[in-house]
């Protein structure tokens, strides 16, 4: 079938009237997604950033000047010296959100991939087996979000210390909600399709049904719900740090530069503007590629 | 219809009864609570006195009967900075964030119904991108951010707004749309979901086709069943709001029950977060059931079944 097709394609004739192969439609659907290309592209710059820290930071990120201190950015009269001004410390702005972007990243990725993995398993677990292990998962899932993030993240930050790992630990342990909803509404439309049946005739083991019937056609699901709380982790880390009980100073978090920028406000508002704009646009990028991904691989649920 | 309601009652308590066990245990969470009290300086003999004290050498499945059982007639303790009882405490500060919450859900729900359903009557319009935009937008904006934005405007640049306090409603304008805002883009993408879905419907097109006005399909046909998911929707969200108005009262000084949260987190006076743990967990708790119930009410095919 799929010999035919492609050779088919090769004659411009024959093209005209079976038309696109899905591969090129798929290809079409995604190069032709406007929201989707944006938060690809934009995304791409920043974790290039993040990578590449050290070679574009103009600064030592963490280097005090009590000489330079409050320069302001070269479009409010300030130099190229320290193209986005300094801060209450002398510290370059433009080197602190540059380090900043390996913070924010690397938060969403590393968290997000936690709770994926612990609300996968849930979910599909309680997709495929059903009775008692779907309803042990589904009150685990309304006890889970009837707990306040916020207030439950910075409690136990605030008990055990707030560091990255800490921030990274909980916010992964907590977010794992949406996975094991999404998850398990996949499993649950994907179970009862012919391949399943057939893989359980010829008498596949369990673990490899779950494995390599039921992941591959639910995993453009996760990886949808992958980007999407990627970008819940970063905000919520933000938040946390600009509450003074997420991660501490110095390191160069997003949200702690808007806290700190937050106290010269008064006459430097662009030190509150410029760390939460990055951060905007940072998780704006992710959500886009997020809603694309999804409009991509399940075109009949465009919203 | 009366056995669904039993069910998610059922849920609900159980539900209740494990949050009240988690947040009770984030106290064990330091390790010894009594050490974490007394402070560094205190002496080994200071430490086990505020432990018998406290109760805390007992078993801690002990203590957390204790705690519950008093917890259920509305003594959740005392807290350690205020000295004060925490339900009072708690019940004092609740009314802000009630009100909080109130405006805020009115505010998403006045902006995005009208505008989710602006937006489905002419899908690709210009109100339509604007809508689209604007629920976007909201996702990623960090939630502080926005307030100090709003601050730096409204306060600091044109005057026109007091930046921190409740002591008028204009200390509740920027406070509202803040946290309004964060509500808005789920209930504008679910209406204008819901309003798509319903005018492609056969109902919709026999309503016009007897020669009902555009008003009448609009608003008595249409958004009528658009907004049945839309009205459990704004109850869960309320939910998560009231939980979520910790950012809000710390960016605008409104002393109500999120800002003694993060008070007493700062402080680590535990009955107190302990007890505001709860209380929201509650809130969330009670509205989800309300917004199961309402679904159940107004959708006629639960209703029978």
């Amino acid at each position: 079938m799929s010999d035919a097709t492609t050779n088919m394609t090769s004659d411009p004739m024959l093209e005209a009237i079976v038309g696109p192969t899905p591969g090129q439609m798929l290809r079409k659907r995604i190069f032709g997604h406007q929201g989707l290309m944006i938060g690809v592209v934009v995304l791409g710059i920043l974790v290039l950033v993040a990578i590449f820290a050290p070679l574009l930071a103009p600064h030592d990120p963490y280097a005090q000047s009590l000489m330079a201190r409050m320069k302001p950015p070269v479009f409010l009269g300030g130099t190229w010296e320290h193209p986005l001004g300094t801060d209450h410390l002398g510290r370059d702005y433009l080197s602190r959100l540059i380090y900043g972007a390996r913070v924010s990243l690397m938060i969403g990725v590393v968290a997000a991939t936690i709770s994926g993995v612990i609300g996968t398993a849930m979910g599909v677990a309680a997709g495929y087996f059903g009775g008692k292990v779907d309803a042990v998962v589904t009150y685990l899932i309304n006890v889970r979000l009837a707990m306040p993030v916020v207030l439950v993240a910075l409690a136990v930050v605030a008990i055990l210390g707030g560091s990255l790992q800490v921030v990274i630990v909980v916010l992964g342990l907590l977010l794992w909600d949406r996975f094991a909803v999404v998850m398990r509404a996949s499993t649950l439309q994907v179970r009862g399709r012919e391949y399943v049946a057939a893989a359980k005739a010829v008498g596949c083991s369990t673990p490899r049904i779950l494995m390599s019937e039921i992941m591959p056609n639910i995993a453009n699901n996760l990886i949808v719900v992958m980007t999407l709380e990627m970008a819940h982790a970063i905000l919520l880390e933000a938040a946390l740090s600009f509450l003074g009980l997420g991660v501490q100073p110095p390191t160069p978090s997003w949200g702690l530069m808007v806290s700190e920028g937050k106290n010269m406000m008064l006459f430097e508002p662009w030190m509150v503007l410029i760390p939460g704009a990055v951060l905007f646009v940072l998780v704006l990028a992710i959500n886009l590629m997020g809603d694309g991904l999804r409009d991509v691989t399940a075109p009949e649920n465009r919203s | 219809m009366l056995n669904f309601i039993l069910k998610r009652l059922g849920l609900a308590v159980l539900v209740a009864f494990t949050v009240s066990f988690i947040s009770f245990s984030l106290m064990f969470l330091s390790g010894d609570p009594a050490a974490a009290l007394a402070g560094e300086t205190a002496s080994d003999q200071d430490v086990e006195a505020i432990r018998v004290l406290y109760g805390f050498d007992r078993p801690m499945l002990v203590q957390y009967w204790d705690w519950l059982s008093s917890a259920l007639v509305g003594d959740l303790g005392e807290s350690y900075y205020f000295k004060l009882p925490v339900s009072s405490l708690i019940a004092e500060r609740l009314q802000v964030t009630m009100l909080l919450g109130l405006c805020g859900i009115s505010f998403a729900l006045l902006t995005a119904v009208p505008l989710g359903v602006a937006a489905a009557i002419r899908p690709n319009s210009i109100i339509d991108r604007i809508a689209l935009f604007l629920s976007v937008a909201g996702q990623a904006m960090p939630s502080f951010w926005f307030g100090l934005i709003l601050i730096v405007v409204f306060s600091i640049q044109l005057g026109w707004l007091p930046p921190s306090g409740t002591a008028t409603w204009r200390h509740f304008i920027m406070p509202t749309i803040v946290l309004g805002y964060y509500a808005m883009p789920a209930i504008m993408r679910l209406t204008r979901a819901g309003m798509l879905e319903v005018l492609s419907s056969e109902y919709i097109r026999t309503a016009r086709a007897k020669g009902a006005s555009e008003f009448t399909v609009l608003f008595k046909h249409a958004l009528r069943n658009a907004i049945i998911p839309v009205v459990s929707l704004a109850a869960v969200q309320m939910g998560f709001m009231l939980g979520g108005s910790i950012v809000v009262e710390s960016i605008f000084a409104l002393h109500g029950a999120g800002y003694l949260a993060w008070e007493s987190i700062a402080r680590n006076d535990l009955p107190t977060v302990q007890a505001l743990i709860l209380v929201f967990s509650l809130f969330y708790i009670v509205f989800t059931f309300l917004s199961d119930v309402l679904n159940a009410w107004l959708d006629p095919r639960m209703r029978a079944g």
